[in-house]
This record gives structure tokens, sequence and C-alpha cells, in this order.
């Protein structure tokens, strides 16, 4: 049942994405920024937490998932002050960014550019 | 021939405009509205049950759930980000749309993509800035938000 839902929560997720793709002449930054920063206010609002709780990794994986643990981190820090209320967000999406540096450098300097076919 | 050349020039400019965007929209496709959003629904809940099951696995090995949660998100990236460099994901991307590009592998994919294209301008001004040109105004706007929320937040509490 738990992958039952995250498979439906997810793809409806994406079908939102692929909506606003097909029928909005918007760019794909400000999809990917919208995604994020809609989730994170969601979060803020107390909307996507039951989501997750749902569906876990379906609501977790998408874009706002992304947004979800930038709130979450901030909103868990303010607990503990106003110091960790500001740093909150980014400690706890870091391993996830920091991976993405590094890796995504070292591909770019292994592979060389695809001629589209 | 100069004549009708000269009666064209005089039209008023939008007017043309107007007629090529009509010309133009006979020939582009309309999008398959339906059909896209189902291969979208179908790529992007088997990403999510995937990493479910991958998280899953992990907690099962003794890992908290939200250490396991950052092992599956750097294990997607990772992922695509290879398959990026193999120039793989763009295939995949063109079936599956916003199936692959909605789900976080979608923002590793935008890191590399244009920091391969870009290669020729060196490892600092081309690699390195360019993995930022679509991820950096999503760190950007994410982080402000998280830090707005994070203090609103303090004062609520």
């Amino acid at each position: 049942m738990e992958y039952f839902y995250a498979f439906i929560i997810g793809g409806a997720i994406c079908v939102i994405g692929q909506i606003l793709i097909d029928t909005t002449k918007l760019t794909a930054p400000r999809i990917l920024v919208i995604f994020v920063v809609a989730g994170a206010i969601l979060t803020g609002l107390g909307i996507y937490e039951p989501l997750v709780k749902l569906a876990n990794n379906g609501a977790t994986v998408p874009l706002p998932g992304f947004g979800y643990a930038l709130a979450k981190g901030a909103m868990d820090g303010a607990k503990d002050g106003f110091l960790a209320a500001v740093s909150g967000g980014i400690k706890d999406t870091a391993a996830g960014v920091a991976a993405a540096v590094t890796f995504g450098y070292a591909i770019a300097l292994v592979f060389s550019p695809k001629s589209k076919r | 021939m100069a004549s009708k050349e000269k009666e064209l020039n005089n039209k008023p400019k939008k007017e043309v405009a107007k007629k090529y965007e009509q010309y133009v929209k006979q020939f582009t496709p309309r999008p398959k509205y339906f059909s896209n959003s189902l291969k979208a629904f179908l790529v992007g809940g088997l990403i999510c049950m995937a990493a479910l099951y991958i998280q899953n696995m992990l907690v099962d090995k003794g890992l908290s759930e939200k250490s396991a949660g950052a092992y599956v998100t750097v294990i997607l990236i990772c992922l695509a980000q290879l398959l990026t460099g193999l120039g793989v994901f763009d295939t995949i991307s063109k079936f599956a749309g916003a199936g692959v590009i909605v789900p976080i592998t979608g923002f590793a994919n935008s890191m590399v993509a244009p920091a391969i294209e870009y290669k020729k301008e060196g490892p600092v001004l081309g690699i390195g800035a360019k993995l930022f040109s679509i991820a950096g105004p999503v760190l950007v706007c994410g982080i402000s938000v998280s830090v707005i929320i994070g203090i609103i937040s303090y004062f609520m509490r």
C-alpha cells in the first residue's frame, strides 16, 4: 500500500509539471523554481507534511520535496534558536547539494558534449 | 515585384507578425496533452516507487529513516548525472517529459547538461559557472524562502 501511494502521489506531481510545460510558456528553470518554492511554502503552511506522511518518497523525491526538506530543516531549527532557524534549511539538504555539485563537476570534467541525434 | 514588396513593408508590422504566427501555427504539432501526462505519470511514479524501495532496503540495513532518505537522494542525483554524461538522459526525457524533470533527477540533469555544453570555456568559467546556470536560481529562491520560513517560525513558536 505504501508503494501504491508513492506511485500515485509522485506520478500526480509529475503530471502537474507536464501540464505546466505543455500549456504555458514557462521555461525549465522557472518551473523548477516554482516547484521548489511551492513545496517550501506548502510545508510552512503545514499542508505538505501530511502528504509526506502518506506517500513518503512519492512526495519527497519530486522537486517540491526539496522545498519540503529546506522548510522542514528551518522549522525544526527554529526550536533550537535563531541561528539554527537560519541555517537549518541548508543543513538538512547539504548532503544532496554537496553530492550534486561534486559529482556533477566530476561528470562534466569527464564527459564531452554529445551531438544531438 | 518591387512595388509589391513596398506594399508589404507599408503594412503595419503587427499585422504581418500576426499573419506569420497563424502561418506557423498550421505546422507546429499540437502537444498531445493526454499521452504526455500519462507518460509523465507512469515514469514519475515508478521513480518514486524505486526510491521508496531503496529507502526501505537501507532502513532494513539499520540506517535511520532520515539518513536513508539522504542516501536515496544522493543515489538518484548521481545516477541522473551519470546518465546525463552518457547522453542517455536526453533520450529518456524526450519520452517521459516531466516524469524525469520534476523528480530530483531533473535538478541533477539541469546542473550537468549546461556544464558539459560549455566545457570549452574552461574548468572555472565554463563548467564551474554553468553548473549553476539553472540550479543557481533554484537554490537562491529555495534557500531564501527556507530562511524566511525559519525566521517566521522562530518568532511564532
